[in-house]
């Protein structure tokens, strides 16, 4: 090829500004450490780490001298951000070890003159994220077949208040359990039938019945619940004690003496990891949410598949939902579910549409939730409304992208028209 | 296998018109016809996607209704679609046996039982695939073999195959023609939909042929030729080549170096890529589809962002400039997916002429937009270009695919253009309409354009190039003189098999 007339002006690759930003706000975590956490504590206060739960005494505390040990991490933090600046490194792994640091220097520093607990604070990260891993398959279970569930936070406050309405009516946790997915369930169903019979927008749809959602149960919880506040008592599902084992240090308190939710939860995680990847139900959702027409082409019927597993979906969201009620407070309060339903959907999304990833990512979301409560006990003097806004900044930093794109089904949010 | 007066219409249309059609085992009958003459319709009521409006079908001598594919792949019928109905992050394992999954306990899969019957069939056919590997993952030579053994795995005796070639090298489709002929000898018919003239005469035992929905009639190849065969299939004379003089060179128009493009996941698509379009010549880039054609398309016209490299237009550096940039130096451009990139559909005609242009004099006044102006300017081309519609103010998305490429050229040829870049101007329309754009092109040469077409219809390349670059894995990986280009020589570059073209084009 001959050489072209004018001189040549070269362009070289982008620069890759993700990572360095991503790198730089590593660096500042580590200021804001040092500084916040670490210098500001610096004269002589200790930080007691205990590992006991609620078998107070169990195992001796570990005392660390509070600002020598958050400026050590400050330190790590920042040879972190130095490698991410310098690609050294999956980017992934980094952000993992970052937060964990991050978040366990903020706790230290936090619990400083004061205990903290570690089994404690872990044992209400999970109960705090029950509602949002629950949701979450939900949302796996309806997005893999290729719908977009939005209405899971309606499905689980309605399923909230007629958990409670039957309970208190009935007396009976059982009844209120089952009404609570059962409505749940037929809220699934409806949003089937809009998006996938009157071809309505899914996200549409899903909002729409989130909004009536709201207004329906506020509406009621005034009009009835105020009025008859004797059956605004949902019962309580108790406790799973696993006798002695609970005792055993450590593992006991997390693992063997728990609500009912929380192993219901972890059940339902690995059964439906399982049924979607091992079984032929799984396999034929998954060819509906990835390439229906090739679906239909082998004689699977997409709509069918999606109907089931968006009332399955609805199902699982009214679970989440009674939750609130029968595995929490035992009463309604109106918009009592604040949102979760939709950090659900988050879950969704950072666990990379897996059953497993989602859980994950809910535990991360569980114990933004329940900072709220473990700083309120140490007295943390944080207006209650910052500490609140908590979980909802780490969705919109987890949406922004830090975590990268991941790939949803080729079909999501797609309507099927049959021919 | 026989259809029997098959009738199928759809509002407006009748896509179908008593067409009979006779399967005999173990044969393999091409169905032929243009786009939009009901092959595929007709192999849609075939495999149960469609219910006939009247007609019937017959297997071994007993009629059937098929309501869904479920029926028609339980009466032994196996499809490969045009567009291939494989899940791309599915395994194909997974793929194979999907609707017809062997479960154990609970509908648990038995993964190791599938790919044991998938592996056996492979041998016994010679489909050579690795039954683990994820589809995406594969070439479309493969994933066509995958659809083959997904029929096969269902027990099909009768397949069909809608334009299998499409998508494939020469090569690739001498192998596939290899498969065709080891599945005819253990019985299986084969219904082979194509509007290839050369392939359908290779391996075809019968040939029947339509037109507008009703049989024209069935011939044997060796009674038939293919200036016959195109005759009944457009219903009168067509010009198989295209006329033109020698190109008389110039100027370089356009000079592209060391381009360097990525496609939406992030690969370099177009890879290092160097080449040069001067005045007064047709250089055709042939290729098999998703070698980085789009994405140099996309790249030469201002779509899509340059990683790296130089795109000049007449010593005018354009790289990562804008398409209106791209326009003000005089490329027009005839893009790959007309509906998405050539055409508001949802707008009328005369808008779809001005699209470039409108907010320049005579069609604007500063802020004013002179409607009398386009009206006129629009009956003109439709004039010229002789566009079928009934009106300017038609939607274009009224207008046939070959009426609205029409609009597309007409908008990109009224302005004189100094480069033109063409990509798939004829894919999907008739063979009368790939006449009159073909005639275009070579008139838009003639007037001194340079012209770049992209095609990955070698049929086009060998037509129009004057000279025929290959391009292969984001590169151009040879450049030949069409007089000394032969069909051998340029698939074998298409394959990246650079030393044997070497050798076969004797350079």
């Amino acid at each position: 090829m001959t050489a072209p007339a004018v001189a040549v002006q070269r362009i070289s690759a982008p620069i890759p500004w993700r990572r360095y930003a991503i790198g730089v706000l590593y660096l500042a975590l580590a200021i804001f450490v040092f500084i916040v956490c670490g210098l500001h504590t610096l004269p002589r206060t200790d930080t007691t780490i205990t590992f006991n739960g609620n078998n107070y005494g169990a195992l001796p505390g570990l005392m660390v001298p509070t600002g020598v040990f958050n400026t050590l991490l400050a330190v790590v933090l920042a040879f972190i951000g130095g490698a991410q600046l310098a690609n050294l490194g999956r980017a992934a792994w980094l952000l993992g070890l970052a937060l964990f640091i991050f978040v366990v220097a903020f706790m230290v520093w936090a619990a400083r003159g004061n205990t903290l607990d570690v089994v404690n604070v872990a044992e209400s990260s999970l109960l705090s994220s029950v509602p949002i891993a629950i949701g979450a398959l939900s949302g796996v279970v309806c997005e893999r077949a290729g719908v977009i569930n939005i209405a899971i936070e309606g499905q689980m406050l309605t399923a909230a208040f007629i958990s409670t309405l039957m309970g208190g009516l009935t007396g009976n946790v059982l009844v209120a359990l089952a009404s609570g997915i059962l409505a749940g369930a037929l809220l699934g169903w409806l949003l089937a039938l809009l998006s996938l019979k009157y071809a309505v927008d899914q996200i549409i749809a899903g909002f729409v019945i989130d909004v009536f959602a709201t207004g329906f149960t506020s509406y009621l919880q005034v009009s009835v619940l105020e009025v008859h506040p004797e059956v605004n008592a949902s019962g309580q599902i108790p406790n799973v004690g696993l006798g002695g084992l609970s005792n055993v240090p450590v593992a006991g308190p997390l693992v063997f003496g728990n609500n009912a939710y929380v192993y219901a939860m972890v059940v339902l995680v690995f059964s439906i990891h399982i049924a979607l990847y091992y079984t032929r139900w799984g396999l034929r959702a998954r060819s509906v949410g990835e390439h229906p027409i090739a679906a239909a082409t082998v004689g699977i019927n997409p709509i069918r598949i999606r109907y089931f597993n968006v009332i399955l979906g609805g199902a699982l969201a009214g679970l989440a939902g009674t939750f609130f009620t029968l595995g929490a407070t035992g009463r309604f309060d109106s918009t009592m579910t604040s949102g979760q339903g939709f950090i659900a959907l988050v879950a969704v999304i950072l666990g990379g549409w897996n059953p497993i990833g989602a859980f994950l990512a809910a535990l991360l979301f569980g114990f933004a939730v329940s900072l709220q409560t473990i700083l309120g006990i140490f007295n943390v003097n944080i207006d209650p409304n910052i500490l609140s806004m908590i979980p909802y900044l780490v969705t919109i930093l987890a949406v922004a992208g830090i975590v990268g794109r991941t790939r949803p089904p080729a079909a999501d949010g797609q309507p099927y028209v049959q021919e | 296998m026989e259809l029997r007066g098959i009738t199928k219409r759809f509002p407006g249309v009748v896509a179908n018109e008593d067409v009979d059609l006779l399967i005999r085992p173990g044969e393999v009958h091409a169905l032929l016809g243009e786009n939009g003459a009901g092959k595929t319709t007709l192999m849609n009521v075939l495999y149960g996607l469609y219910h006939p409006d009247e007609g019937q079908i017959l297997v071994s001598g007993k009629p059937v209704v098929f309501q869904s594919p479920s029926d028609a792949i339980a009466a032994g019928i196996g499809m490969v679609h045009q567009h291939f109905m494989l899940v791309p992050v599915f395994t194909v394992t997974d793929n194979v046996m999907l609707g017809v999954e062997p479960t154990g306990f609970l509908g648990f899969l038995e993964r190791r039982k599938a790919r044991a019957r998938l592996v056996e069939l492979s041998q016994r056919f010679g489909l050579t695939v690795n039954p683990d590997a994820e589809v995406e993952d594969l070439p479309v030579g493969v994933q066509q073999r995958v659809e083959i053994l997904k029929a096969l795995y269902r027990h099909a005796s009768l397949l069909i195959l809608d334009e299998p070639t499409a998508v494939l090298t020469p090569q690739e489709t001498e192998e596939l023609f290899g498969v065709i002929r080891s599945l005819t000898d253990a019985g299986t018919s084969i219904i082979f939909i194509s509007h290839k003239l050369k392939e359908v005469m290779a391996i075809a035992d019968r040939i029947t042929v339509l037109r507008r929905g009703r049989v024209v009639g069935t011939v044997a190849p060796a009674d038939t030729s293919e200036q016959q065969l195109a005759t009944m299939m457009v219903g009168r004379e067509v010009m198989l080549v295209v006329d033109k003089d020698p190109a008389e060179t110039g100027d370089v128009v356009l000079s592209v170096e060391d381009l360097v493009v990525r496609d939406e996941r992030g690969h370099n698509a177009v890879d290092g890529l160097s080449m040069e379009v001067r005045t007064g010549e047709i250089l055709a880039v042939a290729g098999v589809q998703g070698n980085g054609q789009t994405e140099l398309v996309e790249a030469v016209t201002g779509i899509r962002p340059v990683v790296s490299g130089t795109i000049q237009v007449e010593g005018q550096e354009l790289a990562n400039a804008s398409p209106r940039d791209y326009l003000d130096a005089g490329v027009a451009h005839v893009p790959e997916d007309r509906q998405k990139y050539g055409l508001v559909l949802g707008f009328p005609i005369e808008l779809n002429m001005v699209l470039n242009t409108f907010e320049k004099e005579p069609f604007s006044h500063g802020i004013v937009i002179d409607y009398d102006a386009i009206r006129e300017n629009a009956n003109a081309l439709i004039r010229q270009f002789d566009v079928r519609t009934s009106s300017p103010q038609a939607p274009a998305s009224t207008l046939s695919g070959g009426n609205q490429q029409k609009v597309i050229i007409a908008r990109e040829f009224s302005h004189g253009s100094k480069l033109l870049v063409a990509a798939q101007p004829t894919r999907g329309l008739d063979v009368g309409s790939m006449e009159y754009i073909h005639a275009q092109i070579v008139k838009k040469r003639d007037e001194g354009a340079a012209v770049l077409l992209v095609s990955t219809e070698l049929d086009e390349i060998m037509a129009l190039g004057d000279r025929i670059a290959v391009m292969y894995q984001g590169k151009i990986i040879g450049v030949l003189d069409r007089s000394e280009a032969t069909r051998e020589g340029i698939g074998l570059l298409m394959a990246g098999r650079t030393r044997e073209a070497a050798e076969v084009q004797g350079v």
